[in-house]
């Protein structure tokens, strides 16, 4: 498929081997970059490049670089966020493994644009063997010269570290991984001020995800306007979709920002596994409220998604079917925020143990006749009650799930 | 420090410091390093690592209580970690996991008693295409049934 442009070369046997990725090109949008342009026009063409974060939030990249201030006598830092917690997403895992040197790049770019001379990959725990595969992309970095002093002898200086992550959702959160890079427990911080002006040690940081790194090195060899027609005006590039869940195919797919729900499900991912029939969608890892089986005509992008009620995310889309109770999504739900909490933020903390309760005790038939309604009230006390994303990322697929499939929940009840 | 731990792992831990501008954001890499040699984080492990990084013991042990793979106590020779999120769970990750309690005759959380493998729950692993999937120590494991799980412990015993 030649839409495909991060994932284009993922069938090269060894490309996570620098022989092989220079042979295809590689590294070329670095030399590019360093010596033919100024950082300023770098960060240009990636803001008219309209790249919005791929890791959950969207925020424009060029626009969240452009933040950082350059007239302060302290290092800059680049952290690369790989801590891929947001359950049903793990495209980065791909990323790295097949294509480590294209993070690199990215990273070198991306560093050399906003005047960073360190960088640290953040991978989360589990991923020991990604770990070790960037370990091993670096030191061949290093080895040829795109890493380390005077990279390709443009007087450019970057070092890149990997730093393991050891099991925390939270720290996908962009403050909570400062801290946990810092050597703490992964507490987000309180915003303002951002890590743009007081992040990684106190000074100013930049946080990017895998896969919006992963696109730079196209956005600086073919343009903005290239990259813009790849996907959408205010949206550009392409996105990778990862599909779990009741599907016959599940997988990544590369396709460009606005691909319909349904192409995905169905064309891309084979559709229903087993002849099963659709029920319900998450599009956008677990944070993101489900969408019914009606629901699935939307254009997948940052802006159809929001205007639906619910979010593009990380572009992770589970797929669920009528077989499936949706008391069994739910539980799935509430154990998985109430283990996650960080228990900084009360309403965080005590309300998703207080929802996990209330499901379980639905599931073992032990139900009390306002559950429902206890469940709504608390995911509501909740929202917009903490210091960081993960009180919304728990109570809204929450509250949709009891908003949309009341009447299943309500068969639960008992005497119902 | 206690003569305990290994000259490597001495070595180790000055070149993992040196990456860092504030020695303490060395303690993840070092708590990793350590219970890889050790097995665990135990009191005496919070202690060494905390000399090493000029850290009050305090600090180390509110870290290493709040990340799942840190562990307190040692686990099995082989790790069993089944993943019970939303896509493996579409895909019968319960049901396995019953049969990997009948199979092995302990209950989650437990260590079989010759001490070679421990089962525990995870939340995603980030490999929801394999659903269901687990992980074996840092090996991962994916589209179970049961004749694949048998074939897996066989391998392992």
């Amino acid at each position: 498929m030649d839409e495909n442009v991060l994932t284009q070369h993922f069938g090269v046997e060894g490309l996570f081997r620098i022989e092989v990725y220079l042979g295809q090109g590689g590294y070329r949008a670095v030399e590019k970059a360093l010596k033919q342009m100024t950082p300023a026009a770098v960060l240009d063409e990636v803001k008219r490049a309209s790249l919005r974060g791929r890791g959950g939030a969207g925020f424009p990249a060029g626009v969240k670089w452009g933040f950082v201030p350059q007239d302060v006598p302290k290092p800059r830092y680049l952290c690369v966020n790989a801590d891929e917690g947001e359950p049903g997403t793990f495209k980065d895992r791909y990323l790295m493994n097949h294509n480590p040197h294209l993070l690199l790049e990215g990273t070198i770019i991306t560093s050399y644009a906003v005047g960073i001379h360190a960088a640290f990959i953040y991978v989360r725990g589990e991923y020991e063997n990604v770990a070790l595969r960037l370990e091993s992309a670096i030191a061949e970095a290093y080895r040829d010269g795109y890493l380390g002093k005077n990279i390709l002898r443009t007087g450019f200086d970057l070092d890149v570290a990997v730093h393991r992550g050891a099991g925390a959702y939270i720290c996908g959160e962009e403050t909570a991984l400062l801290e946990s890079l810092e050597g703490k427990r992964g507490h987000p911080r309180l915003k303002p001020p951002f890590p743009a002006s007081i992040g990684l040690f106190q000074c100013p940081t930049v946080i990017n995800n895998v896969e919006t790194l992963s696109n730079i090195p196209f956005i600086v060899q073919n343009g903005a306007d290239w990259f813009i027609k790849k996907g959408l005006p205010k949206d550009g590039g392409t996105r990778i979709f990862g599909v779990s869940g009741m599907v016959k195919k599940p997988g990544i797919y590369e396709l460009p920002l606005g691909t319909k729900l349904r192409t995905i499900i169905f064309d891309h991912a084979g559709g229903m596994k087993d002849g099963k029939q659709l029920k319900a969608v998450i599009p956008g890892g677990m944070s993101a409220p489900i969408l019914t089986a009606d629901e699935i005509d939307l254009p997948m992008d940052f802006d159809s998604l929001a205007g639906a009620g619910s979010m593009l995310g990380s572009a992770a889309v589970i797929v669920i079917d009528r077989e499936t109770s949706i008391l069994d999504v739910l539980k799935a739900v509430a154990k998985f925020y109430s283990h996650e909490s960080c228990g900084q933020c009360t309403p965080c903390r005590i309300g998703t143990a207080w929802i996990n309760k209330i499901v379980k005790r639905l599931a073992r038939g032990a139900g009390e006749q306002d559950d429902i309604d206890s469940i709504i009230r608390l995911a509501s006390n909740i929202k917009g009650k903490t210091l960081c994303p993960l009180g919304d990322a728990a109570a809204l697929p929450i509250l949709s799930i009891c908003q949309k499939f009341r009447r299943e929940l309500e068969g639960y009840l008992p005497h119902a | 420090m206690s003569p305990e731990y290994s000259s490597s792992l001495r070595r180790k831990i000055d070149e993992v410091v040196a990456r860092y501008p504030k020695k303490g954001a060395a303690l993840l890499p070092i708590l990793h390093f350590v219970q890889r040699e050790v097995g665990c984080i135990a009191v005496e492990e919070e202690r060494f690592v905390a000399q090493a990084l000029g850290l009050r013991p305090m600090k180390v042990r509110e870290v290493v209580t709040f990340y799942t793979m840190f562990l307190r106590r040692p686990v099995g020779k082989y790790h069993l970690q089944v993943c019970s999120n939303l896509s493996c769970s579409l895909l019968g990750a319960g049901p396995l996991l019953d049969y990997l309690q009948q199979k092995l005759g302990i209950g989650i959380g437990e260590t079989t008693a010759d001490g070679r493998f421990t089962l525990s729950t995870a939340e995603c692993l980030g490999a929801c295409e394999q659903a269901p999937c687990l992980m074996v120590n840092f090996d991962y494991h994916g589209q179970l049934d049961r004749e694949k799980i048998d074939q897996i412990l066989e391998r392992l015993e």
